[in-house]
């Protein structure tokens, strides 16, 4: 396949691995923002390819990961009342609210319906006008065009059927709350490039500036975040911060100006809570007021929440990289992908799933869960 | 819901004013909506998110990074600098 058997060229591999650890004088602390660099740094075993020369430290740019636990009581509360067909991304539906998932909703006969696209939720709308429609919309800046879309589509045909729980959340100011949190070790950052496929890579320029830190616009492939890594090390090993682009076939400066005028309308930036994090200031998207007759959260009334996190998880040390999942006392016993105690063991993009599916179970020697040192 | 895989757009058509395509991912084909690349085409590789095409993947960069790692291979070679080597690793040897 184009594009993806020449980024995974293991000869190319090498060299690059050579180049980075060669060049690394000492060991750098990098952190990759998104979950699905994550997954593919721990499937390829990039991690120790470097060891010695890069620790990676997982960032939260997982979407089902960071959903508020709140949001997710609301969304099961919404989806089991007869009369609503409740939509979403299929990655959300085995993340475990205060009491049960979404699948627990569809058990006992809620109408709860995975779609692949946002539109998707949108046509059923039309289909069902009996049914109120709702779709969950989360996610980062990645899905958040395809969600606005739907609103708009929505808006444009009438459908008062249609509504969207949205829980969106932005890249840059989690960034900064990373690089502003006292236990901060991150040296350099490999910002995930399909966001910036979206946003364009501007909004990275004043983190560079004021905290002085190499930030490096990365891709997915084997051979993309090696470059990424190549890039960064070479910043930080002459004392240089700046912002490079190690994914130019796919991210240009501008972004996606379409995509851009179309977030500019439906969504507007808002405070928002992170699971495992806390609230971050201006972290969010919700509904412009324009567009507020479509909220979900203003359609449904829900109250009483009683919300409870497990208190044996610790997704939210993960998510901060301050512990590696296999360093978590429940990691693989009491909380594995069919049994989850937290979101980020559910993701196709959380740190925990990716150390499960890809056998990383014992944590090293030397780290906080062994007795050594 | 996040991880976006680059595709092939392979026809386009318009859905009630809006543009739509099909795009093969190495052999699996999914309808997705171009709203926000109004000038792609037919032939063109695509990263697709929920359904959306976000970006055109541009060959002549694609080819321009493959060319440059290569370069850092024969780098490499010209060096004695193999991977795995002390001298490689920045150690004494």
């Amino acid at each position: 396949m184009r594009y993806l058997d020449e980024f995974r060229d293991p000869a190319l591999a090498r060299t690059l691995v050579a180049e980075i650890t060669g060049r690394a004088g000492r060991p750098w602390t990098v952190m990759e923002v998104c979950g699905g660099q994550t997954h593919s740094i721990i499937r390829n075993g990039i991690d120790q390819l470097l060891a010695g020369a890069v620790e990676f430290i997982h960032g939260p740019g997982c979407p089902v990961c960071v959903t508020p636990l709140e949001m997710i009581d609301r969304a099961l509360e919404i989806a089991g009342r007869p009369g609503v067909t409740f939509c979403s991304f299929g990655d959300m539906l085995r993340v475990p609210g205060s009491e049960r998932d979404l699948f627990a909703v569809r058990a006992r006969g809620g109408d709860v319906r995975v779609v692949y696209s946002p539109l998707d939720a949108v046509r059923i709308a039309e289909e069902n006008p009996r049914r109120q429609v709702v779709f969950f919309g989360v996610g980062f800046e990645t899905t958040a065009p395809a969600n606005a879309m739907a609103v708009l589509t929505a808006a444009r045909r009438g459908l008062a059927n249609f509504s969207m729980l949205v829980s969106h959340v932005l890249v840059p100011p989690a960034m900064t709350a990373i690089l502003d949190s006292p236990g901060c070790r991150v040296q350099a950052f490999l910002a995930a490039g399909h966001v910036c496929t979206v946003m364009g890579t501007g909004q990275y320029e004043p983190l560079v500036a004021r905290y002085r830190v190499p930030i490096v616009v990365t891709g997915f492939e084997p051979l993309d975040l090696l470059e990424g890594v190549r890039q960064a090390v070479r910043q930080l090993e002459s004392g240089q911060s700046t912002l490079d682009n190690a994914y130019p076939r796919a991210v240009s400066a501008a972004g996606n100006p379409a995509a851009q005028a179309v977030l500019a309308d439906v969504f507007e930036v808002c405070d928002r809570q992170w699971r495992g994090i806390g609230e971050i200031p201006a972290s969010g998207w919700r509904l412009s007021p324009a567009y507020r007759g479509f909220d979900a959260q203003e359609r449904f009334e829900v109250g009483g929440l009683r919300v409870a996190e497990s208190a044996d998880c610790h997704s939210g040390a993960v998510l901060q990289g301050l512990i590696k999942p296999n360093e978590c006392p429940a990691f693989g016993t009491r909380c594995t992908p069919r049994s989850p105690l937290g979101a980020t063991m559910v993701s196709s993009e959380g740190a925990c799933a990716a150390y499960h599916q890809f056998r990383r179970l014992a944590a090293p020697a030397g780290s906080k869960g062994s007795s050594g040192g | 819901m996040c991880l976006g895989i680059p595709g092939r757009i392979t026809e386009i058509w318009d859905d009630r004013g809006t543009r739509m395509a099909y795009v093969d991912f190495g052999g699996a084909v999914k309808d997705v909506c171009l709203a926000y690349l109004p000038d792609i085409a037919v032939g063109d590789y695509t990263i697709v998110h929920a359904g959306f095409a976000l970006t055109r993947l541009d060959e002549a960069s694609a080819r321009a990074t493959l060319a440059m790692f290569a370069e850092l291979g024969l780098l490499d070679g010209e060096l004695g600098t193999a991977a795995g080597t002390p001298a490689a690793r920045g150690e004494p040897a």
